[in-house]
């Protein structure tokens, strides 16, 4: 072993498999193909995984989606519910947004005990949304002034853990924000709301809905991440999660798929330090990425229609 | 730039700030950090043998425990607890004492605007105190954007619900550091980083920039505050020497 004094990472691994280069010295394993800018999956270091997504995955739910960003799998969910609004907002809805990370997600959680990241990354996806009202003006989701008002519970499933969760929970609650179905109510006798089910047109003539144009949230710009990993001179978008956890220093840009507008950089610590060229180039790379996804969702959102 | 702000501060006017060290007796280290109204006490106890489960062994475990001035802790105070623990991983240097866990204890005394960049003076300062080993001090600060564009440094808790955007900045001090991997690295020294950036709400990327480069302009005068605040005696000291 005593080509371990020298430094030289050649001799190392000409002598050892691949497989346990990988495991033994798992930095410099990255390091070797960093170096050749192409990464352990054969990507270039600028390339996100494929990403594909699926509008309407859970049929019991007002809007669903399923995304998938390599093997991240995130479900993302949003359930209807009539509420009474505050006093001090009549006329205005409420979005609660949970993230879940079940221990069928990654092998880092275990049963009985939460995950630390995930009201991190709740509370950050609450930002992002609820935040200058990107997604929908809360405006739209009231009913009656005063009276009833919509409560939507979104909730985000990790299916599978495999980095960039933030970027595949982001996009799935986008995603279901896009495919929700409001239902339609109307005033009882009462003046109590109810809901009308679509196979009972007959009550639907009878009694106006009170919602009869606001089915579908008006969606004009909805925000998309990118997570990079910085390693040295380095940029990384989209790691796994074998990436994350051996290089620890990564950076969040979230952008306004219509303006390009920031509405957030989020860089945790994290043993490295960000200069703003890099961070340039992050936002740079998050530009593209937003072009690609938006790209994906429209598919998305045609493939349903014609369903 | 005239921006009307409350007690007639300037725009990169930051509030007066105050950093003691040693105010606990029981504990390795602490501090206690003002910044205007906000006031935050840091305690540090260890290093302790042995790391949590699924951190590295070869490394020093930090673990950082937020306590609310009131009520019971939320998802923003573990968000601040994992950007605290992140950015303290940062300045620490944790292979001198690997398989150790340290605690940081933070607990918010007056939140009056700016709390993360206060809490994470307090903890650098209680680990100075403790002795434990650092590369360089995090230098925090925020930064805010108003509807008209302007950037005030330093908000106080009114200023930061009426305004669009806010950025959380960390950056390294501005005192040389004795490693010199930072100059082997590239052309750019460990000044121009940011160890911790965090916003809320939107702005144009360029307002980003253009907030990164006031707080860094902040970065030094700061640091020297810091710097002769934590030279200072302590106050346990002084009783003692008395």
């Amino acid at each position: 072993m005593g080509t371990s004094t020298n430094g030289k990472v050649n001799d190392f691994s000409s002598d050892m498999e691949v497989d346990a280069f990988r495991r033994l010295f798992p930095l410099r394993f990255h390091e070797r193909h960093l170096a050749e800018s192409i990464r352990p999956d054969g990507r270039p270091l600028g390339k996100a995984r494929d990403t594909t997504l699926v509008l309407g995955a859970v049929a019991s739910a007002n809007g669903s989606a399923l995304a998938k960003i390599g093997c991240t799998t995130m479900l993302a969910a949003i359930k209807m519910e009539v509420m009474a609004p505050t006093v001090e907002a009549p006329d205005e809805g409420c979005i609660a947004i949970e993230f879940h990370m079940p221990p069928i997600c990654s092998p880092l959680i275990r049963p009985g005990r939460p995950a630390e990241i995930a009201p991190v990354i709740s509370k950050q996806l609450s930002d992002t949304i609820l935040r200058q009202e990107i997604i929908c003006h809360y405006l739209e989701l009231s009913l009656v002034s005063g009276k009833a008002a919509w409560m939507a519970y979104l909730d985000i499933y990790c299916l599978d853990a495999d980095g960039a969760l933030f970027d595949a929970a982001l996009l799935s609650a986008v995603a279901a924000f896009s495919h929700l179905q409001v239902p339609v109510v109307s005033l009882n006798d009462d003046g109590r709301i109810v809901l009308i089910s679509e196979d009972n047109i007959a009550a639907m003539k009878e009694k106006e809905p009170v919602n009869k144009e606001k089915r579908k949230l008006k969606l004009d710009s909805v925000p998309f991440s990118l997570t990079c990993v910085l390693h040295k001179n380095h940029i990384l978008a989209d790691p796994t999660s074998e990436e994350e956890s051996i290089m620890e220093t990564f950076l969040t840009v979230v952008l306004d798929s219509s303006s390009f507008q920031l509405v957030s950089l989020n860089k945790p610590g994290g043993p490295g330090l960000a200069h703003t060229s890099a961070i340039q180039e992050c936002v740079e790379l998050a530009k593209l990425r937003v072009k690609e996804v938006q790209k994906i969702m429209n598919e998305a959102t045609s493939d349903m229609e014609q369903d | 730039m005239d921006v009307e702000r409350e007690g007639g501060r300037g725009a990169n006017q930051l509030r007066p700030m105050d950093c003691t060290r040693s105010v606990l007796s029981r504990a390795h280290g602490s501090a206690s950090c003002s910044n205007g109204e906000t006031r935050v006490l840091a305690a540090v106890y260890g290093p302790k043998a042995g790391t949590k489960k699924n951190e590295n062994p070869e490394k020093a475990c930090i673990e950082v425990i937020w306590k609310p001035k009131t009520g019971q802790i939320g998802k923003q105070e573990k968000e601040f607890e994992m950007i605290l623990k992140r950015t303290l991983q940062n300045i620490c240097l944790l292979t001198a004492h690997p398989n150790t866990t340290t605690s940081i204890i933070v607990q918010v005394a007056h939140d009056d605007g700016s709390l993360l960049p206060c809490a994470i003076h307090a903890a650098c300062a209680a680990l100075v105190d403790a002795g434990i080993p650092l590369k360089y001090f995090a230098v925090a600060i925020c930064c805010s954007f108003s509807e008209s564009g302007h950037i005030l440094l330093d908000p106080n808790k009114l200023e930061e619900q009426k305004m669009k955007a806010l950025v959380y900045l960390a950056f390294p001090s501005s005192v040389r550091s004795v490693l010199t991997e930072g100059s082997e690295n590239g052309e750019e020294s460990a000044e121009n980083g940011i160890i911790t950036s965090l916003t809320h709400g939107v702005m144009p990327v360029d307002s980003y920039f253009q907030c990164l480069e006031q707080g860094r302009a902040a970065v030094t005068p700061l640091t020297n505050i810091l710097k002769k605040k934590l030279q200072s005696p302590s106050p346990i000291n002084q009783s003692a020497a008395a």
